[in-house]
């Protein structure tokens, strides 16, 4: 519980060296053994998990068709039948909110494996190559950074119109100079470092520095940054879609469970706590888990907010 | 430190001109006639076709764009033709309503935030500091408009404590106040936890310093140190957080005026996209771009004025 409480005077020095085959899944086995140590750790990883199963296993638990419309049975209270109630339509919210786990968690993981893939590369290119190309990266990350998120992507809605791949592009574009910035800072520290400059002695092909030196470095703090970057993007995909410019009916989203049971407010609260709990378990899930993990990793990491 | 702020503004600058253009092409860009798009899909013939004269649309996109930040630069964002309005009238009447609700969120996040951060780092390492960082890490990572829509759901409709929808009679401050709560309470919660992170955090660091150590070794009251020697240091990095921060308290504070009915820049914005208002999307989109870009200079600014060593790198 720690973790939350220390500036981060430890240091795990493992974690910083180039893993080979045979140690990644020890380590994988170390840092889950750490994981459940922590009861914030495994408190994340336990929701996470459910999270993810009930996702993964929707078109197994949901017990109806999650866009079955039964107007007799329209914003029904939980019961024995609808474990969380119907919505204006009389679809079953519980089906819907597991196949709107679905949706989440496809948006944050394609999203942020887009970013996280453009980011490095740009953060390579930026953190070792020319001066000029620097300057111009980091300008063109301070521009894409000098809109507030949301704000952004209701310029961006504006002008595709709402859809899934809207909700992807808008949230690639401002999370790749999260990604990039570090890449950067890091690889310019580790030019630095003697086995780069040994490597550029002996004349290592440039590609064989980047993805064999310095990729090794740096991916562990991208993955971890990407952990906590999850709940983010799942907080965006639902925002988004509860305004109405996501997800589009009827496809099932947290986000516009909780629009449909806004416009119902007076009649029945059950869509909006539906629609809302989950984001709050999965959040405060991917939170935790990735405070663990960082503290596990690398306690030098914590953003400064 | 003159060329660090002369190099910092132009930098600032540059980056709203990007933005700008950026945007301003991105509509161009969209396929087909930018008249009857901008205008929107109820416009008549005759609209798009003065509309097309009036925006000096046959003239090459450079010289649009230059005239385009000519009109910025005399404060005119362009024209709403649905309202029959000027943008800026447009915003500036929104934007007071936003600033209201983003200052007194912070307000009320800093009286409870600061001495909860500064309780924490007193004590740390104790159940309390625990638990309040627990406490923190959650209200940060809870999406603030479920925050909003939860509390309009306890607050106004079931418990009908407070009013649910709107901003107050005009003119009547108490209603106003009672009309703010709720969205600041929205938009503030995260704040809280953003807040005595901090603030913990630089007062563990500040206790450590030598000064500080010079202080107890006088044996000046600890009470004394704290306050009149520690914090001060301490609340200053929750300074800069707030110039970062603006974009996020903008984000939020956009749902908050969604879900409450609210008028503001959030919702102003969100109305233009909704009816696919183009001069109003960009003249909004612009002002909270420059308010944030301006905050997050400021910030710089004064992480330079007590940071001599940002001044010098870079």
């Amino acid at each position: 519980m720690n973790q939350l409480t220390q500036t981060g005077d430890k240091q795990t020095p493992e974690a910083t060296q180039p893993l080979n085959e045979n140690s990644t899944l020890k380590v994988l086995l170390d840092t889950l053994r750490r994981l459940t140590r922590q009861p914030l750790g495994l408190l994340g990883l336990i929701l996470v998990c459910s999270v993810i199963f009930s996702a993964l296993f929707a078109g197994v638990i949901a017990p109806y068709d999650p866009v079955a419309l039964d107007i007799l049975n329209r914003l029904q209270p939980p019961s024995a039948e609808h474990w969380l109630g119907t919505d204006q339509l009389g679809r079953d919210t519980f089906s819907r909110v597991l196949y709107g786990g679905q949706i989440a968690l496809q948006v944050a993981l394609s999203s942020i494996a887009l970013a996280l893939g453009f980011g490095l590369i740009l953060g390579l290119l930026a953190g070792f190559g020319p001066r000029w190309l620097d300057n111009i990266i980091l300008t063109l990350f301070d521009v894409v950074r000098s809109f507030p998120t949301i704000i952004f992507a209701l310029a961006v809605v504006t002008l595709t119109g709402p859809s899934i791949g809207t909700i992807v592009l808008v949230v690639v574009v401002t999370s790749i100079p999260i990604y990039g910035r570090v890449v950067r800072t890091q690889t310019q520290a580790l030019a630095q470092q003697e086995f780069i400059l040994a490597e550029r002695a002996m004349n290592a092909s440039m590609p064989r520095i980047l993805f064999r030196h310095m990729l090794p470095n740096v991916i562990g703090q991208l993955l971890i940054l990407a952990s906590m970057d999850i709940p983010i993007v799942i907080t965006i995909e639902a925002g988004l879609s509860f305004l109405g410019l996501g997800i589009q009916p009827p496809t099932p989203s947290w986000g516009s469970i909780i629009n449909d049971g806004y416009s119902f407010i007076r009649n029945t609260p059950w869509p909006i706590i539906a629609g809302g709990l989950p984001l709050i378990i999965t959040t405060l899930g991917f939170t935790f888990l990735g405070e663990s993990l960082r503290d596990i990793f690398d306690p030098k990491l914590r953003k400064d907010v | 430190m003159w060329l660090f702020l002369l190099r910092r503004c132009g930098l600032a600058v540059l980056i709203v001109m990007l933005a700008v253009s950026a945007l301003y092409l991105m509509i161009h860009a969209i396929p087909g006639d930018p008249a009857s798009i901008i205008l929107g899909p109820r416009a008549t013939d005759e609209m798009k076709a003065a509309l097309y004269i009036k925006m000096g649309l046959d003239q090459p996109v450079y010289v649009q764009l230059a005239s385009f930040f000519a009109n910025i630069l005399q404060g005119d964002l362009g024209y709403d033709v649905f309202s029959q309005r000027d943008v800026t009238d447009i915003v500036l009447e929104q934007l007071p309503w936003t600033l209201a609700l983003i200052f007194a969120s912070v307000f009320w996040a800093a009286l409870v935030g600061i001495p909860l951060g500064c309780y924490s780092a007193l004590h740390a390492n104790t159940w309390f500091d625990t638990l309040t960082g627990i406490v923190s890490v959650g209200t940060i990572a809870i999406p603030s408009f479920v925050v909003a829509i939860y509390s309009l759901l306890v607050f106004s409709v079931t418990l009908q404590w407070l009013p649910a929808i709107g901003a107050g009679e005009q003119g009547d401050l108490l209603s106003q106040l009672e009309h703010l709560i709720l969205p600041a309470f929205a938009v503030g919660l995260g704040w809280v936890g953003y807040i005595s992170r901090l603030v913990r955090a630089s007062m563990l660091e500040v206790m450590g310093s030598n000064h500080i150590r010079t202080a107890k070794a006088f044996g000046l009251p600890s009470r004394w140190i704290t306050f009149r020697y520690a914090l001060r240091l301490a609340i200053l990095p929750t300074v800069t957080l707030l110039g970062v921060g603006i974009g996020y308290l903008l984000s939020a504070s956009l749902f908050a005026e969604i879900v409450f009915a609210r008028p503001g820049i959030g919702k102003l914005i969100f109305d233009a996209v909704s009816t696919r208002n183009y001069p109003v999307v960009m003249g909004s989109v612009l002002v909270t771009t420059g308010l944030f870009v301006i905050a997050t200079t400021l910030a710089d600014f004064i992480n330079a004025l007590l940071d001599p060593r940002i001044r010098a790198g870079r």
